[in-house]
């Protein structure tokens, strides 16, 4: 479980005045959830990520994950091991040369004995479906492959939460489509608490829980369906909607009665085959 | 083509000279390196150009590869080859050019370091070949740490070669990305003198040089994030363990080191 209470942040320049980064940011996310972050470019997405496994600490308030307050450095890495993050760049992450001893990486850290890092490293690859290429250099798979091999990496830690900072930006769409899967796999079957960053909103549409944030506060916290709908607001902080989203509400705009929670393509679909009846 | 470039790879297949325990691996090639430099004779080149065959051909590697492994080192080998060739002294001059000039000496002097440095290249690359980085790491890592006590940072040492090679390929990668959008911008590359290629290529190192500073932030952020704090306490997935095959392979060096031993004193 995360816990976030008044949490204040700014970076520290050199010689211009700290400006505050993220502003007060109160949040709770249970165990098990899916929620998707979603903010423009600047809002603070990745400086609130990086509060959540203790990689920047609070300046004002607190995060709690499990109970732990990440600040209190003796517990540092048992709240890194529980709460493990994916990056956007997958080229960045992976460390080994090669994939089951880059998924290893963590476990090692962690003095997990050697047949048990084994056994880890082989249900991780599995879980993503990437066993067939644990012998193979990161180098030569394809995109989705290697992000997917940096997710394995960090479900090897067996963390109950992963939050992921636009894992699919750098992505063909086959390689988007992959990882996704593999997302909504890992909270749906294994229970893992997802934390999707991202700035794609047929992906937030997956989740169960979008929360928006702009210039550092939190602005909307709903469900899909419901953050979706204020197709104005979210035009007017820079963010787009789904695309089926956006066509039923151009067509309400054009005077048409259509449902404006219009979230899916199969939605939007039914919608206008209803009207055209 | 930077992609061609098979020196330092590892090719992940099946092979005796695969599952030799890296420790003994690191340290036959070392023998090896040595014994390449008591080997100054015909007989001697011959004796190692068998055995180096052999390694290869139960490698699996294939010979194309390990030849190719030494074309980067054309220039290099050339280069020696002719210092050699001209400024050794001797007595026996075979042609002469002002201050250049052949000799016997000279001739023997370039061949030898010519096959000195084609087995010095041939020997490393099969090390690298066969025995995946992290096994190569773990092996120097091995192989290092008594010093540890007197302050080698031998761990240290191991994670850096770990991540050099990995990234190795991924920044040939990039390299090529920019020096493909550089020529899409008209620059020039192959034509004009030794230094103006040179000035050419600097367009291409600032930006290669600023990504990696990029790429070693966020790796050293990706590594905090999957609990990194150093070697102490470390635990590692392949266990090194030392088997008959490891004996047979260090019998079969000492007899390789015996032979060439033999022929250096000449029976
Ligand atoms: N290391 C840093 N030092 C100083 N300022 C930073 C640093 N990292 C980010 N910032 C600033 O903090 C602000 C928020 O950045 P952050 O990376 O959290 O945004 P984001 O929402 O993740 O954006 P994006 O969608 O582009 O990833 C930006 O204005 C950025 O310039
Ligand atoms: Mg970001």
């Amino acid at each position: 479980m995360i816990e976030v209470k008044d949490l204040v942040y700014s970076y520290i320049a050199e010689n211009s005045k700290p400006e505050e980064i993220l502003k007060n940011i109160n949040i709770s996310i249970q165990k098990g959830e899916f929620v998707a972050v979603l903010g423009h470019n600047g809002s603070g997405k990745s400086t609130f990520a990086k509060h959540l496994n203790a990689i920047l600490l609070p300046m004002g308030g607190k995060v709690y994950i499990d109970g732990i307050d990440t600040s209190r450095q003796e517990h540092l890495w048992d709240v890194r091991s529980r709460v493990g993050m994916v990056f956007q760049n997958p080229d960045n992450q992976i460390v080994a040369s090669i994939v089951e001893e880059d998924v290893a990486f963590a476990p090692e850290n962690l003095s997990v004995p050697p047949e048990e890092i084994r056994r880890r490293v082989d249900d991780a690859l599995e879980t993503v479906g990437m066993s067939e290429y644990k012998n193979h250099s990161p180098h030569m798979l394809s995109g989705g492959q290697k992000q997917r091999v940096a997710i394995a990496g960090i479900i090897a830690m067996k963390p109950d939460i992963i939050v992921m900072d636009e894992p699919t930006a750098m992505l063909d769409p086959i390689g988007r489509r992959e990882v996704m899967k593999t997302i909504e796999d890992l909270n749906s079957i294994y229970g893992i608490t997802i934390v999707l960053i991202t700035h794609n909103m047929d992906e937030a549409v997956k989740a169960k829980r979008v929360v928006v944030i702009d210039s550092g506060k939190v602005i909307i916290d709903d469900t899909p369906r419901n953050v979706f709908k204020n197709v104005e607001l979210l035009r007017q902080i820079g963010l787009d909607v789904p695309q089926a989203t956006l066509l039923a509400y151009e067509l309400r705009q054009k005077g048409f009665n259509i449902r404006d929670d219009v979230l899916t393509v199969d939605e939007c679909t039914e919608e206008i085959y209803k009207l055209c009846r | 083509m930077l992609k061609d470039i098979t020196l330092g790879q590892y090719f992940p297949l099946d092979s005796v000279i695969h599952k030799i325990d890296p420790r003994f691996k690191i340290m036959f090639t070392l023998c090896y390196i040595v014994l390449i430099f008591f080997a100054s004779s015909p007989a001697g080149y011959l004796a190692v150009g068998i055995f180096s065959f052999l390694v290869i051909k139960l490698s699996k590697v294939g010979f194309k590869v390990v030849l190719k492994s030494l074309k980067p080192l054309l220039f290099i080998l050339c280069f020696t080859a002719v210092i050699n060739l001209f400024f050794t002294g001797g007595d026996t001059i075979l042609w002469q050019w002002k201050f250049l000039k052949i000799t016997t000496d000279g001739i023997i002097n370039a061949a030898n370091m010519a096959l000195r440095l084609v087995f010095l290249v041939v020997g490393s690359s099969i090390l690298t070949y066969t025995t995946s980085p992290i096994l190569l790491t773990d092996g120097i890592e091995r192989l290092l740490s008594p010093f540890a006590k007197l302050g080698l940072p031998s761990h240290e040492l191991a994670m850096m070669m770990t991540i050099a090679l990995r990234f190795i390929p991924t920044l040939l990668e990039e390299t090529e990305k920019i020096i493909m959008a550089q020529k899409a911008r008209g620059a020039d590359f192959e034509s004009g003198n030794l230094i103006r290629r040179a000035k050419a290529l600097i367009p291409v190192l600032v930006p290669l040089f600023i990504s990696s500073f990029r790429r070693a932030d966020e790796l050293a952020t990706a590594m905090e994030c999957r609990c990194y704090r150093g070697g102490k306490g470390r635990t590692s997935l392949r266990q090194l363990r030392v088997t008959s095959l490891d004996w047979i392979a260090l019998g079969v060096m000492l007899i390789f080191a015996l032979v060439i031993i033999f022929i250096n004193l000449g029976f």
